[in-house]
């Protein structure tokens, strides 16, 4: 059993960061002919690091659209990013000071993040709108993150796990030896799900994440005027034409 | 088609977000263009036998060359934020005029055939086949709209519908399944030089005719040039300016305010067209061919500047992709933008009190401002960020006395399309363009009853045709919509004009103080 995971969580960790690689340097590599910054827009790079800066941390956008999907939206990724803090104290030994000192908070933060999945869950089940376009995978996915969230939260409320153990099998599998891990039920599930979100977050909606920060109408420069921009396959059929 | 054959929505107080009511516009399409347009724009007559494959391939094709197709494909989480946020959706309750549910039109094929999801769990992700409906349904819904970015605003991604319908258009157009409307005028541009297809003769006439009127009423002798060499400034704008009310009235308001300010400029026969439609067809091919006739009307006439006249998509070719498309203008006088707006200029002589304005002669009117679309959300006016809203505001404010917004969230960044832009502005669309000015007809309506407004101006050539068209279906006048150079030409005083006004003078004095 220990093998199995120890193996798929090799498995999963290779084919997240490969997928992901694959497609930030598609998304690079493919060029974007025209300027196209929704404006009113930042006039220099600067700026264009604080829309970003503003989109990713406070989604300000989201809070323009809609008020409930931000607010759950919200919690669940700043609760997602303390949680995923706190487990780093699973990865290092000794534990860096500032990841000690926010372990009480990612306890809270797990809550904030299963209320937010479950509200968002909510909004997808009974506001008709989103309703209609919503595909089965757009619920699984949420359906996925809340046992992650909760299968956690048993182990820390419920039905405690041996986190030292699995300390050791995770510190130890980064060295590429394999240890054992406590077979508990809920520590299986939850390590069985985030396995599952690893392997296909480069396959679904979850490339959101490099998504936002490639997104022309985000991190262009509003200077059109100022600067000539020209892509390379513009620039060959000027070239050629001229 | 009839004028009765659907409802006009009636105005509430408020657009309240309606519940779904699926395929209230599946009926609609645009005429499908004749081959010799299609042909004329390098594109196949008809519809072509393999074009499944064609089709695909196209896709692949765009989403190589575009990073917005490609990432904005990937990226949807499906949130919601943008399902209400589409006019054309408020006003027909369709699912499929919703901005998701009009991207996963295509999002839905790309995933089925360039997505490991997709082409092995279709069910799951929502892929689908492409089939012949898929393709009626992409040329009835991506002629729905009208790329008026307001869904990219409130996108946590910045997912911009208008990449998506003009990438769709460029793969129906790629298999010969164009649009008449747009098609056939680009195809006029390209033969005539305008989208009206009023060639060099009948435009002389046009603004002789202007000179004489504006003579006529103020005794002063202002010139609307055309195809002067040697000129400082190429203005280049809407043909509609050349033709119809309201527009007109802007065209004379630019001619005057020239005039005052001591520049010489002059229209070209050959570029005499601001309007672009090569972007609502999503072709960078035909945008760069359109856009090259201002190149070398500018290069023709020895010009030392470009400005552009009142047209909301035009100055978005214009403002964000000329200097890609037709540059660099490196021949041009480097102490101006390239190109440079109207409303930039006018704004600067009034600022630099070169203009007598008399606002008391805008007293008949108390006046609100229609933001357009892509002049609002993909462009700029001056410096600032923003300027876009301000300019155009502190133009109106310098030649009227009264002024109104309208409500916060109908205006600025957050404006609702007139309802006709994009490729949409022909009768064959007048279902969709009627419903989908609910929004713009509901705010204006409350600020009518609210605060007494009797006028609107607007500063797009498809916003003033479309609101001429539509005020009458919601109850309104069409003589409600103006130009704001319509507005400025009443207010200017023109140095030796024939006063009749005693204030006049000390104005006047004023300025030259």
């Amino acid at each position: 059993m220990s093998l199995f995971f120890a193996l798929l969580f090799i498995v999963a960790a290779l084919v997240m960061v490969t997928g992901l690689a694959r497609k930030i340097i598609q998304y690079a590599k493919t060029p974007a002919p025209l300027k196209i910054p929704t404006t009113p827009a930042p006039v220099n790079r600067t700026g264009v690091v604080l829309r970003l800066f503003r989109e990713v941390v406070f989604f300000e956008s989201l809070f323009k659209g809609t008020k409930w999907t931000w607010l759950f939206g919200w919690m669940f990724h700043l609760g997602l990013l303390l949680v995923l803090l706190r487990h780093l104290r699973y990865f290092t030994d000794p534990v860096w000071l500032p990841i000690q000192l926010i372990q009480p908070f990612g306890v809270y933060a797990g809550y904030a993040m299963v209320i937010g999945l479950v509200g968002l869950l909510g909004r997808r089940i009974f506001v008709d709108r989103v309703r209609y376009i919503s595909s089965p995978s757009d619920f699984l996915w949420l359906v996925l993150l809340i046992i992650i969230g909760f299968s956690g939260l048993m182990m820390k409320f419920i039905a405690h796990t041996d986190v030292v153990m699995v300390k050791e099998f995770f510190t130890g599998l980064m060295g590429l030896s394999f240890g054992t891990l406590p077979i508990d039920f809920p520590l299986m599930v939850h390590l069985l799900m985030v396995a599952l979100l690893m392997l296909l977050f480069p396959f679904s909606k979850l490339l959101h994440v490099p998504g936002l920060f490639f997104s022309p109408s985000r991190n262009q420069v509003d200077n059109p005027r100022e600067k000539r921009h020209l892509a390379p396959w513009a620039k060959a059929m000027e070239e050629q034409r001229n | 088609m009839a004028k009765a054959d659907f409802e006009t929505p009636e105005l509430h107080e408020f657009v309240d977000v309606p519940l779904l009511v699926e395929d209230t516009m599946a009926h609609l399409s645009p005429f499908v263009a004749k081959p010799e347009h299609n042909t004329d724009l390098n594109f196949p007559g008809e519809l072509v036998d393999d074009w499944h494959d064609k089709a695909l391939a196209k896709l692949d094709d765009l989403r190589g060359r575009f990073r917005s197709l490609q990432v904005y494909l990937d990226s949807c989480v499906k949130c919601g934020a943008c399902t209400d946020k589409c006019h054309y959706f408020l006003g027909t309750k369709d699912p499929k005029n919703m901005p998701v549910g009009r991207q996963d039109l295509l999002r839905k094929v790309y995933r089925r055939y360039f997505t490991f999801a997709g082409k092995y769990f279709p069910g799951l992700v929502g892929a689908k086949d492409l089939t012949r409906e898929t393709l009626d349904e992409w040329y009835s819904y991506y002629h729905q709209c009208s790329q008026c970015r307001r869904c990219s605003v409130f996108c946590p991604y910045g997912i911009d519908t208008a990449e998506i319908s003009m990438a769709a258009r460029e793969i129906l157009d790629s298999i010969g399944y164009g649009q008449k409307y747009c098609n056939e005028i680009i195809a006029k541009l390209n033969r005539v030089g305008n989208n009206l297809g009023l060639p060099g003769p009948a435009l002389a006439d046009t603004l002789e005719g202007l000179e004489e009127d504006v003579e006529d009423e103020t005794g002063v002798a202002v010139k609307y040039p055309l195809d002067v060499k040697g000129a400082d400034i190429l203005l280049v704008t809407p043909s509609a300016d050349f033709f119809a009310e309201p527009h007109v009235d802007g065209l004379i308001g630019y001619g005057k305010v020239f005039h005052e300010a001591g520049v010489s400029w002059t229209i070209s026969s050959y570029a005499s067209e601001a309007a672009n439609f090569g972007m609502f067809i999503g072709s960078y091919e035909n945008m760069r061919r359109v856009s090259l006739r201002i190149r070398k009307a500018a290069l023709d006439l020895g010009v030392k500047r470009i400005v552009f006249g009142e047209c909301g998509h035009a100055w978005r070719v214009a403002y964000a992709f000329l200097n890609t498309l037709a540059g660099p203008f490196d021949f041009l006088d480097p102490n101006y933008p390239v190109p440079q707006h109207i409303l930039e200029f006018t704004w600067d002589q009034i600022q630099k009190g070169n203009l007598n304005l008399d606002k008391s002669a805008n007293d008949d009117k108390v006046l609100t401002f229609h933001d357009s679309c892509n002049v609002a959300r993909a462009t700029r006016m001056g410096d600032k960020p923003g300027g876009q809203f301000e300019i155009p505001r502190n133009v109106i404010k310098a030649v009227c006395n009264n002024y109104v917004d309208m409500h916060h969230e109908t205006i600025g960044e957050r404006t609702f399309c007139c309802g006709g832009g994009g490729g949409l502005l022909t009768d064959d669309l007048m279902e969709i363009r009627v419903k989908g000015a609910l929004p713009r007809m509901t705010a204006l309506k409350n600020v009518m009853e609210e605060e007494g407004v009797t006028h609107m101006a607007a500063i797009c050539a498809i916003c003033k045709s479309q609101f001429t068209k539509v005020l009458p279906y919601y109850g309104m006048d069409m003589d409600q919509i103006v130009s704001i150079h319509q507005l400025v030409s009443n207010a200017i005083i023109l140095t030796g004009q024939d006063s009749d006004d005693e204030e006049d003078e000390e104005e006047l004095d004023e300025v030259e103080a």
